[in-house]
């Protein structure tokens, strides 16, 4: 019942192992996560990643032998294969609270309006692109989803499927 | 004769039984570890002005008298996941442990398979499998939320369940929460007897019966399988036992589960199963005020 679409091959570790030009490597991977968010490297140790189709990076907590020939592998975690990778929501959310940099914290109502989808203009003196959007839940800051800052306008990335309205 | 009359001679206090079963079960939620604590999520709950109350036998487990889970923070976080108090019976039972490999037979939409993950702090590998495409779309879209990265999906049937994979390795503990008549999810699904027939019965009792040997097959021996329905009838529950037990290098072991239950029958109609299967559990709507469900754990032995 399965077919080539759904098989997930390992990132190799370095640029040195790549035999897929376009592929990114597991050092690119944490580099990213540590540049643009200062997420600890460590953070992954245990974690292997995965390509499934052009780009689509999945984190997995086993270690299987590549390439695997299954319908999912843990979970989405981040888009490769273009000029300015994205991680997904559920990476934000799972691993998000390690962040440290672009890193844009809401109010409850912003926070609302994000999770509705809709982009707000906000004060914003960091760098544009793809940020970890936060606001606070049950006494802890929390790691709602992706936003994408642009010409003073922080850009709802939650996926449609995922949109909510949680005004309370 | 109603379905649900067959099972006069074996439920105590039917009246009672009937009676529950026509009313309506109230929405729970189960506290994702993965991502909360129990007094973080229940602080969200008490945030977003969600009503809860406790589950007397399980920490995680939370009744929600007045809403369903859905349209809050905790849930759009995954902090919180709907899940009915009998549904968290077997993954408890099955009590899998950090860093383990653990099959999920069938698996989708994933709530149990989200709750194997949890019980082992999202270390290890929940191997998850369904045969449907549309339901393992679902089993994706919760293990996501939930946030756990150690659920590998697999699509195809559990009876032909391969170990290819992921290198012939075989399994330290194995779910099998077959499908099945469900005559126990009657008070949250109106129509549960509508289409019910002996012959289905008997039918699904094949494909139950080749499901729990697979899983017999694929864990080492010394582990544990934890075999489940959301049905009342016998055909499928010791039934089912009784047949694998005879086939398979496996017994049935004890277990304590802190929710009023009867024990497993032993005869019914002019069948007579092993005297084994008296250490699988029956729990009925009336006892503790949930769906019906039936479970019973199994050690390999081969």
């Amino acid at each position: 019942m399965s077919n080539d679409s759904t098989q997930f091959t390992r990132l190799p570790e370095t640029a040195a192992e790549r035999e897929d030009e376009g592929r990114a490597t597991r050092e690119e991977v944490l580099d990213f996560w540590s540049d643009r968010f200062g997420v600890p490297p460590e953070t992954f140790e245990n974690h292997t990643f995965w390509e499934r189709g052009a780009g689509k990076i999945w984190v997995y907590r086993g270690d299987p032998p590549s390439p695997v020939d299954v319908e999912g592998l843990g979970m989405t975690f981040l888009r490769t294969r273009q000029e300015h990778w994205k991680p997904t929501l559920e990476a934000v959310q799972r691993f998000g609270e390690h962040a440290s940099t672009n890193v844009m914290h809401l109010s409850e109502g912003e926070a609302a309006a994000f999770v509705s989808g809709y982009d707000q203009e906000l004060d914003w003196d960091g760098d544009w692109g793809y940020l970890v959007v936060t606001h606070d839940l049950a006494g802890r800051t929390e790691p709602i989803g992706v936003g994408l800052y642009v010409y003073g306008e922080l850009r709802s990335q939650v996926p449609k499927g995922r949109r909510r309205d949680l005004d309370t | 004769m109603e379905p649900i009359e067959r099972y006069r001679p074996i439920v105590d206090d039917f009246e009672a039984f009937r009676a529950a079963c026509d009313r309506p079960l109230p929405s729970a939620i189960r506290v994702n570890t993965i991502k909360a604590t129990v007094e973080e999520a229940t602080e969200a709950l008490d945030e977003a002005g969600v009503a809860y109350e406790p589950v007397d036998w399980h920490d995680l487990l939370f009744v929600l008298p007045e809403d369903s889970p859905g349209a809050n923070w905790p849930y759009f976080h995954g902090w919180i996941h709907g899940q009915e108090e009998v549904s968290a019976v077997p993954a408890t039972v099955l009590d899998p442990q950090p860093g383990e490999r653990v099959w999920d037979a069938c698996a989708a939409p994933g709530t149990k398979t989200t709750q194997l993950a949890a019980l082992m702090d999202d270390e290890g590998e929940v191997v998850a499998t369904d045969n449907n495409l549309g339901r393992i779309s679902a089993l994706r879209t919760n293990s996501e939320r939930l946030g756990a990265t150690s659920v590998a999906v697999t699509h195809e049937d559990g009876r032909n369940h391969s170990l290819k994979p992921f290198g012939g390795e075989t399994y330290d503990r194995t779910l099998v929460d077959v499908p099945c008549s469900c005559e126990g999810t009657i008070r949250k699904n109106r129509d549960a007897f509508d289409d019910w027939s002996l012959s289905h019965v008997e039918g699904i009792a094949g494909v139950q019966k080749g499901i729990l040997t697979r899983a017999v097959q694929a864990t080492d021996p010394g582990g544990t399988v934890v075999y489940s329905t959301c049905t009342f009838a016998p055909e499928e529950n010791e039934g089912v036992l009784d047949h694998v037990l005879g086939d398979e290098a496996c017994e049935l072991v004890d277990y304590d589960l802190g929710m009023t239950h009867r024990e497993g029958i032993t005869e019914w109609e002019d069948e007579e199963f092993d005297p084994s299967v008296a250490k699988a559990k029956r729990i009925y709507p009336h006892h503790n005020d949930t769906g019906g469900f039936f479970c019973a754990k199994l050690e390999v032995t081969g």
